[in-house]
């Protein structure tokens, strides 16, 4: 089985083709710029240097978030409409997972914290295990205040290692387990393919969309006033 | 036989997501729809009274390959009748622009088609081309709710600006002034069905009229519109809302008509298009044909139907011919330009062509 592996949720852009035994290549890029500029061409190279057809693909794995709402639209619109255009399968795999996944089951004790800045003193997180050679999700990802998550970790009394965006709350993280080392923050697409590649396909590809884990203001602001949001479904209408 | 006419046929499907519509559509021959799907996000974007961005963006997503299904289903082809892929890149909303350039980017890497990049007002004058063939030079207005311009067109595919807003679109006016008078948003055709029953009391200025140039304001005749309301209230008076919504639109269509055909005259052009979301403004229409049918008999007066008037895919399909035939291609880096414009016309030129 052949995977094509998409991943823009932050500032990384990686991608990657590989069968369930071995990476073709991936293309990691951690530049500051817009994935829009970066994913085709990086996808296109990809293609070109492993001699492989897009048709050639079996299935599509995306990282659907959480992330910058711009960065998983694009991986999402792009896997989708990929999958959905060449008739392949599609998964949907947590941005939180990929990075989790950089740090080797065969180090891991206790559990997987990967972190993503939210701003604001907020995290995209939730906790990870590696369980027989398997990513298991122990504590769901969530959008939330740092110093909200923390006592809910140390709750576990598990041994913590946090992993990505860690530099900018070193000094909260630091109390409460190991960080990882900066070179496990960057996620790569290779790891996604083998998640991927476990993953069970969607059902539906149309109704595939990034998990942004927040609602917008503008929605949480009118349930606020309309909690029956009355009269106002279905959302979109052919016309 | 069958393979000769299929290489005859130029096939382009074309994505559209610049604001709060998902629209895609295969166009044969940039004249000839075979299918134009457009999902409208009206319903929930009126919970906000406007377009909220990131709530539009999350839609497209949803809804792109949807309507990407459908319009090829709808048209019969398959990718191999295809001969490119077309997608507005902007002017628009940036989150929602992306969803049809990344969209368009995969289907044309997928089956390896040529990508055609479309600035969406391109499309909305190429609607026109979808009703009857263009004759250039000619003038384009654009009216919508994010644009008030009039483009001269010395050639298929050549666009320049003479004329364009100071501050509101027409269209950002309307749903303005809808919101004071408590009009559910889009107002823009509640404005025109009220003012029907109404007279043009109120004398609202008319912003720019005489000026020496093409440009519109309509900051000021916002401002007058609210004036009046909230002194009447204060007085509480009632003031009759027909009465109102008659004023505002004929501010509106005075200042609009009276410098567009002037353009028309100064420029000698024989065909006037008119397109955008305020193009669908039946008062518009009727005033500009009276005073074409008075003045300027000659003049060829072209306003698609109201379906070609919003977003659509299929105007996208119409421009991209034309600029397909040209050799205009997008490569994969192709991105988002929310701000981007036709040319402006310089001085010099716009003197020289005046005359």
């Amino acid at each position: 089985m052949l995977v094509l592996a998409i991943d823009t949720s932050n500032q990384a852009l990686t991608v990657a083709l590989a069968t369930e035994q071995q990476s073709l290549g991936t293309v990691t890029l951690n530049v500051k710029q817009t994935h829009s500029d970066g994913l085709m061409p990086a996808l296109e190279y990809l293609f070109a240097a492993t001699k492989k057809q897009p048709s050639d693909i079996d299935r599509v794995a995306v990282a659907q978030g959480p992330g910058s709402y711009t960065g998983i639209r694009i991986a999402v619109t792009t896997a989708k409409t990929l999958a959905w255009t060449l008739n392949k399968q599609l998964v949907g795999i947590s941005s939180l997972a990929v990075v989790a996944s950089n740090w080797p089951a065969d180090q891991a004790n206790g559990l997987i914290v990967p972190l993503f800045d939210a701003r604001r003193n907020a995290v995209f997180t939730g906790a990870y295990q590696w369980q027989q050679g398997r990513l298991v999700n122990v504590l769901a990802d969530r959008h939330m205040a740092l110093a909200e998550w923390l006592p809910q970790l140390a709750a576990t009394k598990q041994p913590l290692t946090f992993v990505g965006d860690t530099a900018v709350f070193n000094d909260q993280l630091i109390k409460l387990g190991e960080i990882a080392p900066a070179s496990f923050d960057l996620p790569q697409a290779s790891r996604l393919a083998s998640l991927g590649a476990q993953a069970t396909p969607v059902a539906d590809i149309h109704s595939f969309v990034p998990t942004y884990l927040r609602m917008t203001e503008a929605e949480v602001n009118w349930l606020k006033q309309h909690p029956d949001n009355e009269g106002h479904e279905p959302y979109v209408e052919e016309i | 036989m069958t393979e000769n006419k299929s290489q005859q046929r130029e096939l382009i499907l074309a994505f559209e997501s610049s604001c709060d519509e998902t629209s895609v559509a295969v166009v044969e021959n940039g004249d000839t729809i075979l299918s134009n799907v457009i999902a409208s996000q009206i319903n929930s974007q009126k919970r906000f009274g406007g377009v909220v961005p990131e709530v539009a963006s999350r839609h497209h997503v949803e809804q792109v390959t949807i309507c990407a299904e459908e319009a090829m289903a709808q048209a019969d082809v398959t990718y191999a009748d295809l001969t490119a892929v077309a997608v507005t890149y902007g002017p628009g909303l940036v989150g929602a622009l992306l969803i049809g350039v990344s969209a368009a980017k995969a289907i044309a890497f997928a089956h390896q088609l040529p990508l055609v990049p479309v600035n969406h007002m391109a499309g909305h004058i190429y609607a026109a081309r979808l009703v009857k063939p263009l004759t250039y030079p000619l003038l384009a207005l654009l009216v919508s709710g994010g644009h008030t311009e009039i483009v001269y067109m010395r050639a298929a595919g050549e666009f320049e600006i003479i004329g364009d807003t100071r501050d509101d679109a027409a269209g950002e006016a309307f749903d303005k002034v809808g919101r004071v008078l408590n009009l559910a948003y889009p107002a823009g055709k509640k404005i025109d069905d009220l003012a029907k029953q109404g007279t043009d009391t109120f004398n609202f200025p008319r912003a720019m009229i005489k000026d020496d140039n093409y440009d519109f304001s309509f900051s000021g005749l916002k401002s007058a519109f609210i004036n009046t309301v909230h002194n009447a209230e204060q007085r509480g008076e009632e003031l009759a809302r027909a009465d109102l919504a008659a004023s505002f639109q004929a501010s509106v269509i005075d200042v609009i008509v009276t410098k567009t055909m002037r353009a028309v005259r100064e420029y000698g052009v024989n065909q006037l298009v008119m397109a955008g979301g305020v193009a669908a403004n039946s008062g518009l229409r009727a005033r500009f044909q009276q005073e074409i049918a008075a003045h300027t008999p000659n003049v060829d007066f072209v306003v698609p139907p109201l379906r070609l008037c919003g977003d659509n895919g299929a105007m996208i399909g119409a421009a991209a011919h034309v600029f397909y035939n040209q050799g205009v291609r997008a490569n994969g880096q192709l991105n988002a330009k929310p701000g981007l414009s036709f040319d402006y016309m310089t001085p010099e030129r716009q003197l020289e062509l005046s005359k």
